[in-house]
């Protein structure tokens, strides 16, 4: 919200180039959320709570660890929890994966917004929500290939992380990432990042992880929130997260060909009648039928 | 904590065990990561459960809560018989050598001297053979059946790895590679840090678990190198610093004991204190007891503490038994107690068995709460429904509710538990009322002396001559009492060597320790922070983390007792030449003329190490017990006993005497004993614990802890859920011989059946942080189904280990 | 020409209904073509702005539906395919071409204008069942995400549907003159029944040359 216009690089409903004059010279940003180190404290969504001045309700114990449930207005950031009996080591693992906006290079969110504004990309990559232009409309939940953005029951509005942008206009790095005690949760720019998951990925190989990766999807365009997972093999263990994440078809379908289509058939149906009316004419009812039908009515029943 | 938090990230290997750091210790926890992610450290965790910690854990072996000894003492066998051990470290620095008297005996899980009417042991023989010249026989070769080495041997020979699978529910197949792991630090070149806290000292062998725990330490030479230690995690900022002042009925400042009732003599009390060497040239350090005790004494008693009345000696209480937390709330229920100060306590919380403390507290003609928060002691009397059941007209207790500040409200130190002592500055001011607990009890004493000034008393004199010296004296400030408890020189210091030369002048802060004095001319109200506050200025408020030799010891961060010293033991990371065991991770080291190096020598600065002082300069062995003599209850060496609640019939490790089921030397009071509960009627192992989300009973009345984590559960593994036909999610109800909670249950794979001889145990997870005050959904103290003992020595209960059955709600 | 030989063919029930869906629909079409595509976001303005676009929008259409529904259930049974339509519909380029003559008679509507029936009922239903899954304010929550995204490009495609076709509706109201008339007097000269819709003039004129002579 705190980043100069001149930094927003995409627009959502918007079909004129935005401001292309500042570039992100010194690199794309990103958080690099290493699940092997994270333990999941919730000290992050407690960060998130205080930095963005969010309450969510005090919930129930629904039988596991994930509180509150699930994401909401009021809770941008999740700790998910997933008990996984390894069935090659037949060692049991206990996969914590936080939860948030991903902030995808190719938002699908940004594509599916009717709003202009609404929702902005920046040129360091974060994918912000703009609330005073959110219609809440929730077309954003629909195009989100993570599941991620919620609208609120109070305000109608739709809501998600916003990586900090606030913070990270200003030069500081987000408030999960200030306040992880382990150093799970890791904030610079995109290429340093991967450097640091490479080695973290050196290091969980040797301890026989010997799939552990980077998770950065490429059917959104790669993202600005990154995890190094054990398994990067298989990304649905933690908590579903989506093994080949995309704009879904029927969101490009929707938001790319039926938008001119649509237009350009109510424009030609308009326009074949105009022609139709210029080059025919109308059909207009003379003085004969009228005498026709007068002879018809009169003819004795 | 013998090392520190930021130490940890120099270890190869870390174990915790009786602890689960990434719950309870996030912040610390980053070390373990570092450690892992810059040292190649491997960790692993021993746990009932398979907790936050485990889930970032190289290695997790399960184990029946209560039975640590018996995995360790596995441990403690399988380095002895396959000399996994440090030799040069343990010949040299511990007292395997040592000769043991000939009336030393264990036999049938008791040791020699076992009164089983009082239930305590007369501790004569245990202790070491002396020579003709008063010092300790020793047999360097280890090869004297007597020695410490071969009894050792001896005693643990019965903890195989057969035994321990039987006992712990640890398999065989899995326990040994970790041995093996855990064998490897042995050489000098590789160190294990041990990390523990609640999960050994919550059990009625608690202190015998962290010394089996130490024993393995000394084994493999990792005790006062870098990267190595036996490592308290304290449960709370400020609990080190709680010990080290002596907050405990048997305790004065820097661990000095108050006397006993026997000890009416002041020289038989300062003798018994001030050991004498018992090896030649030993540094035997509390032979400066004197010191320290006359300083502590001049600091509470000012000019009325006079060599002629023994520095005040009188004016100290003689225990006639300890009043420890159990002991107090005993005497309450019979009727003993009229009044109660809870300062920053919440017993009805916090102490076992609830329906107890709600009958004591009834008893009670008056209750004072000194708390930030409205806690269910201070609400005791009310009817909080099923969570909280009394009957207020039939309580007579009269209630005060004293609003005190919270931490960030007032400036002080807090002590953490790398013994760090750091200065915090107020951040905001308290709401309302609040006072803080200076002002309280400032003001308390000032109007308690002008009544004992103006009504006399049987003995008014420790009131009324109590020095209290500070510019506002119903508010003492935080600085006057760090430089009190710090210390100062009352009179000119003469240099000893050169009495022309003043050292202090009069009224000046001392530098440390090694100032104080026994005539009377030093005053300092905790020997150990002497130091703190020095002449050059408050050293707690340091904040310069400067790390030049990349060892992580920033000592002009903050300050560390003792003496700014930030690992102690280190003189024993050298060999006995003063030559570092490992040239890669120096702490000090032996240059010729002085020891010098990264962190502060634990030893005398300039001894030549050619001299044979040890290292431990601490006992007046100037080693490392692994006898541990008298100093503990239930003998000199652990022995397994089981859980005073325990799902079997006997101790598999002494089948045939049954005073050896439970720790013989722990203290039970009749009416607790009655409370107990059999594995007939309660057939599941329970244990209590902590959530990263909250912090004990305070944070439920903080809305952000409560979000993320809002309501109580109980956690079980699914062949319990199972066979009690229940799901995730749906209310249990967990009964004790002492009363029953109900709960949601969360039904895990993280809790497994352990197979224990021969028959199927479950455990039950109970976390503790719910009750009937704050804003999270109220629930049930755990506390209500805890039974009341404690630890043979610490009297910390055992909320670790007990018995409950499970159903369906 | 007689006024009074007039032929009534909407009574003032069936206009005022009509035009209750005509409302409904340019307000739901201009609603929709608003958050349809960002050109037209604009659109917006007329509703109070973009919230009350999204929060009128989908109440507009329920009331479009059930307005329509009523009216489809007067005008249900005039609609319903004939064996002559299918000829009249074989003879699209002459019904275009303006040669009324080479087709066969027409009753109440012709083919065209039953095509046109069915082609709104199905979209409607299809906007109806669409638009509950994609209302995100009160229903979404119950749906995948996965059925969500495919009703939203249904719900599109219907509104394309129906909007090109409602446009085909009111050039014919144009086209063919004094059609209009019947939708806001209610009446049509008899000439204009008998040339565009013989067989129901035939039929109107048996009942009713009586009452109306």
């Amino acid at each position: 919200m705190t980043l100069q216009s001149l930094d927003i690089v995409r627009r959502s409903a918007t079909t004129t180039p935005s401001p292309r004059a500042r570039g992100a010279h010194t690199g794309e940003v990103a958080k690099l959320i290493d699940v092997s180190k994270c333990i999941g404290c919730k000290a992050c969504q407690v960060a998130c709570m205080e930095w963005n001045d969010l309450r969510d309700e005090i919930g129930t114990c629904s039988g596991h660890y994930d509180n509150p449930a699930d994401l909401s207005a009021q809770s941008w950031t999740l700790m998910r929890f997933t008990e996984y009996e390894n069935p090659d080591s037949g060692h049991l693992e206990w996969l914590i994966r936080k939860d948030g906006c991903m902030h995808c290079a190719h938002p699908g969110c940004l594509e599916a917004c009717p709003s202009p504004g609404a929702i902005v990309k920046y040129a360091n990559g974060i994918v912000d929500f703009h609330e005073e232009h959110c219609i809440g409309c929730g077309y954003c939940i629909t195009g989100c290939p993570f599941n991620i953005p919620r609208i609120s029951r109070k305000d109608g509005k739709a809501y998600k992380c916003t990586l900090c942008s606030d913070r990270v206009a200003v030069g500081l790095e987000p408030a999960c990432v200030k306040t992880c005690p382990t150093g799970a949760i890791v904030f610079g720019s995109k290429d340093d990042m991967k450097q640091h998951a490479a080695e973290r990925i050196e290091d969980l190989k040797s301890r026989g992880f010997a799939n552990a990766g980077l998770y950065d999807p490429a059917g959104v365009g790669g993202t600005h929130v990154m995890y190094v997972l054990h398994h990067a093999d298989q990304p649905q263990l933690y908590a579903n997260l989506p093994a080949q994440p995309k704009i879904g078809a029927m969101v490009g379908l929707w938001k790319g060909a039926a938008k001119p289509v649509a237009l350009l058939a109510m424009a030609a149906t308009i326009l074949a009648g105009f022609l139709h009316y210029i080059g025919i004419g109308p059909n207009e009812t003379d003085e004969r039928d009228e005498e026709a039908a007068r002879r018809e009515l009169e003819k004795p029943s | 904590m013998t090392n520190h938090w930021v130490d940890i990230k120099n270890a190869d290997l870390v174990l915790i065990m009786g602890g689960n750091a990434a719950e309870a210790h996030p912040c610390g926890f980053k070390w373990v990561t570092e450690a892992k992610a810059h040292n190649k450290a491997k960790l692993i965790v021993v746990d009932p459960r398979f907790t936050r910690s485990a889930s970032v854990a190289d290695h997790y072996l399960p184990i029946r809560t209560g039975t640590d000894i018996v995995f360790l003492g596995g441990l403690i066998r399988y380095l002895l018989e396959n000399d996994k051990i440090q030799r040069e470290y343990v010949v040299n620095y511990t007292d395997l050598s040592f000769i043991v008297k000939d009336a030393f005996a264990f036999e049938g899980g008791l040791y020699s001297g076992y009164d089983a009417d009082k239930r305590r042991y007369d501790k004569s023989s245990w202790d070491y053979e002396l020579g003709a010249d008063g010092y300790v026989r020793t047999d360097p070769t280890l090869t004297d059946p007597r020695c410490v080495y071969n009894l050792l041997k001896q005693h643990y020979a019965r903890y195989t790895p057969e035994m321990v699978e039987r006992v712990c529910g640890t398999p065989k197949d899995k326990t040994l590679p970790i041995w093996d792991l855990i064998a490897s630090t042995a050489t000098p070149t590789r160190a294990m840090t041990i990390m523990y806290a609640l999960g050994w000292t919550q059990h009625s062998i608690g202190s015998q678990m962290i010394r089996t725990g130490a024993m393995v330490q000394l084994l493999l030479g990792n005790i006062g190198i870098a990267g190595g230690g036996m490592n308290a995690l304290r449960g709370h900022s400020n609990i080190q610093g709680l010990t080290d002042l002596g907050l405990m009925s048997n305790l004065l400042t820097g661990y000095m004991t108050l006397p006993n009732e026997a000890e009416q003599d002041y020289d038989a009390y300062i003798a018994a204190r001030a050991l004498k060497p018992l090896r030649p040239n030993q540094l035997s350090y509390w032979q400066n007891y004197r010191k320290f005790f006359v300083s502590f004494m001049k600091a509470w008693w000012g000019d009325a503490a006079t060599a002629d009345n023994h520095w005040g000696y009188d004016y100290l209480p003689k225990l006639d038994k300890p009043y420890d937390m159990l002991q107090t709330f005993e005497l309450m229920r019979q009727g003993k107690v009229n009044g109660y100060i809870c300062q920053g306590f919440n017993p009805l919380a916090a102490a076992p068995n609830k329906a107890k403390m709600d009958a004591s507290l009834a008893q009670l003609k008056y209750l004072v709460i000194m708390d930030p928060l409205a806690t269910e002691t201070s609400e005791f009397w009310r009817n909080a429904g099923e969570h909280n059941d009394v009957d207020p007209s039939k309580i007579q207790t009269e209630v005060f509710r004293l609003p005190t500040t919270c931490f960030a409200e007032e400036d002080g130190s807090l002590t953490n538990s790398s013994r760090w002592l750091q200065w915090h500055w107020k951040g905001a001011n308290p709401p309302g009322e609040a006072r803080s607990d200076l002002e309280i009890m400032g003001a308390l004493f000032v109007r308690l002396r002008a009544l004992y000034a103006k009504e006399g008393g049987t003995f008014p004199d420790p009131i009324t001559k109590l020095s209290w010296p500070y510019a506002q004296p119903e508010s003492p400030s935080a600085e006057e009492l760090a430089k009190e408890y710090s210390g100062y020189a009352l009179k000119d210091l003469a240099d000893p060597k050169d009495p022309a030369k003043i050292t202090r002048k009069a009224g000046e802060q001392l530098a440390g320790f090694a100032e104080l004095r026994d005539d009377g001319s030093t005053a300092s109200g905790c020997w150990i922070f002497c130091g703190a506050w020095g002449p050059t200025g408050n050293l707690m408020a340091r904040r310069d983390n400067a790390d030049p030799t990349g060892i992580g010891q920033t000592i002009n961060w903050a300050w560390a007792w003792p003496a700014n010293r930030r690992v102690l033991y280190n003189r024993a990371s050298c060999d006995p030449a003063g030559a570092p065991f490992d040239p890669a991770r120096v702490l000090v080291r032996w240059n010729g003329s002085a020891w010098i190096g990264a962190d502060v020598p634990d030893y005398k600065a300039d001894e030549n190490p050619d001299l044979g002082m040890g290292p431990f300069i601490m006992n007046p062995e100037g080693v490392a017990r692994f006898f541990a003599r008298g100093a503990m209850a239930e003998g000199p060496f652990p022995e397994h006993y089981e859980p005073f609640e325990t799902p079997l019939a006997s101790n598999p490790l002494n089948p045939d005497q049954p005073l050896a089921l439970n720790n013989p030397a722990a203290r039970v009071f009749a009416d607790d004993r009655a409370a107990f509960g059999k594995a007939d009627a309660f057939p599941h192992v329970a244990t209590t614990y902590r959530l990263t989300e909250h912090f004990h009973y305070w944070t439920k009345h903080c809305r952000l802890n409560a979000i993320i984590q809002p309501e109580q559960f109980v956690e079980i593994g699914e062949a319990l859920a199972n066979e009690i036909g229940i799901a995730t999610g749906a209310r249990v109800k967990v009964s004790s011989n002492r009363g029953h909670i109900t709960a949601v249950a969360m039904v895990t794979k993280r809790i497994k059946p352990l197979t224990i001889e021969g028959k199927t145990v479950h455990t039950v997870g109970i976390p503790i942080h719910w009750g009937f005050t704050g804003v999270a959904k109220a629930g049930f103290l755990a506390n209500t189904l805890t039974p009341v003992v404690g630890d043979g020595n610490s009297q910390t209960p055992e909320f670790k280990s007990f018995l409950v059955k499970v159903e369906k709600a | 020409m007689n006024a009074s030989r007039e032929i009534v063919r909407y009574t003032a029930p069936t206009r005022i209904n009509h035009w209750l869906v005509a409302i409904g629909f340019v307000l739901a079409a201009l609603s929709g073509l608003a958050l349809f595509h960002p050109a037209l976001f604009w659109l917006s303005h007329l509703f109070g702005g973009g919230p009350w676009t999204r929060i009128l929008h989908p109440f507009i259409g329920l009331f479009m539906f059930i307005v329509f529904v009523l009216l489809a259930l007067k005008v249900g049974r005039d609609n319903r395919m004939q064996a002559a339509d299918w000829t009249w519909l074989r003879h699209a380029r002459d019904v275009v071409a303006n040669r009324e003559q080479d087709l066969p008679e027409v009753g109440r509507y012709n083919a065209g204008q039953k095509l046109l029936y069915f082609l709104i009922v199905l979209c409607l239903l299809v906007l109806l069942l669409s638009g509950l899954v994609i209302w995100r304010a009160y229903f979404s929550l119950y749906f995948s995400i996965g059925l969500v995204r495919l009703a939203s490009v249904l719900h599109a495609i219907a509104a394309t549907v129906l909007v090109c076709a409602i446009i085909v509706h009111i050039y014919a109201a144009i086209w063919v003159k004094g059609s209009l008339r019947a939708m806001t007097r209610g009446t049509v000269t008899p000439g204009w029944a008998w040339k565009h819709h013989r067989a129901w003039f035939r039929e109107v004129a048996r009942g009713a040359a009586k009452p109306r002579t």
